[in-house]
């Protein structure tokens, strides 16, 4: 049975000037899969993940989320696609309840059910108590579990994640991965960016840049098997050491 | 419309909950009114005199007194030689030297006629001239007093054939300074507060990634842009009341053209200056970039305005700069109407301008802001 595929991207290319982030990259995403795309720092990851999420625009290339075309049907792809920066990017002056009211809004949402929404996150997050207080106030793991939750009030197909653990303490990690498994086992896929080599071991599948380029592409067993290592850990490493 | 409203309502508890926002919309006001009005004045008083009496005579003396008498000259002590009045007048201590010459009184009787030399501190000339009129009225005042006692009856005849000119000052007859400044200030408080607030606001959503979250989502281009300006119109019209109220309650100034003109009109002046606070944003990166930038404008503005020198006064190639100067039309409207009570009719043009302005800036902004790079 052939897997749906929420995103395929074709050689992908993005140029800044004479250096090229982004060099002719080739693959697909498919429904439900828990993706790592993984890479050093500027490896070119971010550079992609903002194309495929229609904030910036690709040099050459196409690349299709939720068939639609990221560069010109960038806001079709937008109502379907949930997206977590590595900044934390809520309203720290705005309590919880107003910031999901406001995202729940400028995406349409109607107020009864921005309101069921509400009630339901307040409830899964346990955050009854802080409910109105300034996010502000939250500690980064709160806010990161709630930015998640967040990006998934319109039911996109697809949430993007920009190293969405950045900074946080393991158990708040552990935590926010249940959050990940639940929404992939409803169908959600889940496309993620991280620096640490556990996670990769969540994911379904994992691809790693370097310099631009996806080297490697399977699942982390598989990986581990190609390149003779026990850990993902090493099969980065070593990808990364031949670049040197 | 719906997006909008919950932009809107967003903006409004991010200002209302930001502690530095309502001193700045309500203290500032009043502070920067009371504090310019009454300091940004053209009125030269208190003229610091000295004199040289090289004469001392009962005539010379007289004239002394005639300048202690004007409520426009403070006379200080008198210099013995030419050199002391210089060295003073070159430490700024004061500002004009009265230099009667020596057998003053026994020339003017005997020629009737006599001059006297007057040194004046020019450094700010606009100044020196007013000093050298207010310094001639005396004199002539002084010359009137003294030809009835000394100059025979003939030449009192030829005195009185004199023709007097009587003003009347129109629209402010008692040249009351803070009834012209008072409009005009009230323009640079409602200008600034709206320009720096709307250029630093959607700048410091770049600053700390929220706009990134809302490039994502599928908002469109003029709802985010609408709904961010419309609080801040809404601040700017608030300033004006707040202003407009002292400027009536503290000083006085009349308003005595249609106050809801001055209102239709900042309505569409406040959409050219968030237009432009906006356009700012556009292309700055941090706060700081856009605080720069929007000072720079505003300089430019305000020194070009006619609020503090008349445009008439500009030269040619200046004047016509003042014809894109947003704050130069605001100036001219609110002080018609507030001062000479002008109708439409009369501010048509300035409007026009104004709207132009503001479709263009507006189109500008909205066209500049991209979701995608």
């Amino acid at each position: 049975m052939e897997k749906e595929k929420v995103v395929e991207v074709n050689e992908l290319t993005k140029k800044f000037g004479d250096f090229t982030a982004v060099d002719h990259i080739s693959f697909d995403v498919y429904k439900g899969e828990i993706f790592g795309f993984l890479g050093a720092n500027g490896a070119g990851k971010t550079t992609a993940m903002k194309m495929l999420i229609g904030i910036s625009n690709p040099t050459s290339g196409e690349a299709r989320v939720s068939h639609f075309d990221v560069h010109h049907q960038a806001e079709e792809v937008k109502k379907n696609i949930g997206y977590m920066s590595q900044k934390f990017s809520m309203y720290d002056d705005l309590t919880i309840r107003e910031n999901i009211k406001f995202f729940g809004g400028i995406y349409g949402l109607s107020r009864k059910h921005i309101k069921e929404k509400t009630a339901n996150l307040i409830e899964e997050l346990q955050l009854q108590e802080v409910a109105d207080s300034l996010v502000g106030s939250l500690p980064l793991g709160w806010k990161q579990k709630l930015a998640f939750m967040v990006s998934l009030l319109h039911e996109p197909r697809i949430v993007f994640l920009d190293e969405p653990t950045g900074g946080v303490d393991p158990i708040t990690r552990r935590q926010f991965w249940e959050l990940i498994y639940a929404e992939a086992n409803k169908g959600t896929t889940i496309f993620v960016t991280t620096h640490y080599m556990d996670e990769a071991e969540y994911c379904d599948r994992v691809s790693i840049m370097v310099e631009g380029k996806i080297e490697a592409l399977d699942t982390p067993k598989k990986l581990k098997q190609s390149f003779k290592t026990d850990s993902m850990n090493g099969v980065f490493l070593k990808l990364a050491r031949n670049v040197e | 419309m719906k997006t909008i409203k919950y932009i809107v309502q967003k903006e409004i508890k991010q200002i209302m909950r930001n502690r530095g926002m309502l001193p700045i919309i309500f203290v500032m006001p009043l502070l920067q009114l009371i504090i310019l009005s009454n300091a940004a004045t053209f009125e030269v008083n208190n003229i610091r005199i000295s004199y040289i009496d090289n004469d001392q005579t009962s005539i010379s003396r007289e004239l002394i007194s005639k300048f202690e008498a004007s409520e426009y000259f403070s006379v200080s002590e008198m210099y013995r030689s030419k050199k002391d009045a210089d060295d003073a007048l070159k430490k700024g201590e004061i500002d004009v030297v009265l230099d009667i010459p020596r057998y003053f009184e026994r020339d003017l009787v005997r020629n009737k006629h006599n001059s006297l030399a007057v040194y004046l501190n020019a450094i700010d000339g606009a100044k020196a001239g007013v000093e050298n009129v207010y310094l001639n009225q005396v004199v002539r005042d002084f010359n009137r007093k003294i030809s009835l006692e000394i100059i025979q009856p003939e030449d009192k005849m030829l005195k009185q054939m004199n023709i007097l000119s009587i003003p009347s000052f129109w629209y402010n007859e008692t040249l009351n300074y803070k009834t012209f400044m008072v409009p005009g200030i009230l323009v640079l408080l409602v200008t600034m507060l709206s320009l720096f607030l709307s250029g630093m606001n959607i700048v410091r959503e770049k600053e700390i990634g929220t706009l990134e979250q809302i490039n994502v989502t599928p908002i469109k281009k003029h709802q985010f842009i609408i709904g961010k300006l419309f609080p801040f119109w809404v601040l700017g019209m608030i300033i004006l009341t707040v202003g407009l109220i002292i400027a009536r309650l503290i000083f006085n100034v009349p308003i005595v053209g249609n106050i809801g003109l001055i209102y239709l009109f900042t309505a569409v002046y406040l959409l050219v200056i968030l237009g432009m606070g906006l356009f700012i944003s556009n292309y700055t990166d941090t706060q700081q970039q856009a605080m720069f930038i929007a000072w720079f404008f505003m300089v430019v503005f305000i020194l070009m305005s006619g609020l503090f020198t008349p445009i008439e006064s500009m030269p040619d190639w200046a004047q016509k700069i003042t014809l894109l100067n947003p704050i130069r039309y605001f100036v001219e409207v609110i002080r018609m109407v507030m001062l000479k009570g002008s109708g439409l009719g009369d501010i048509l043009w300035q409007f026009g301008v104004m709207s132009f302005f503001a479709v263009v800036l507006n189109a500008l902004a909205v066209w500049s802001y991209r979701k995608t790079n």
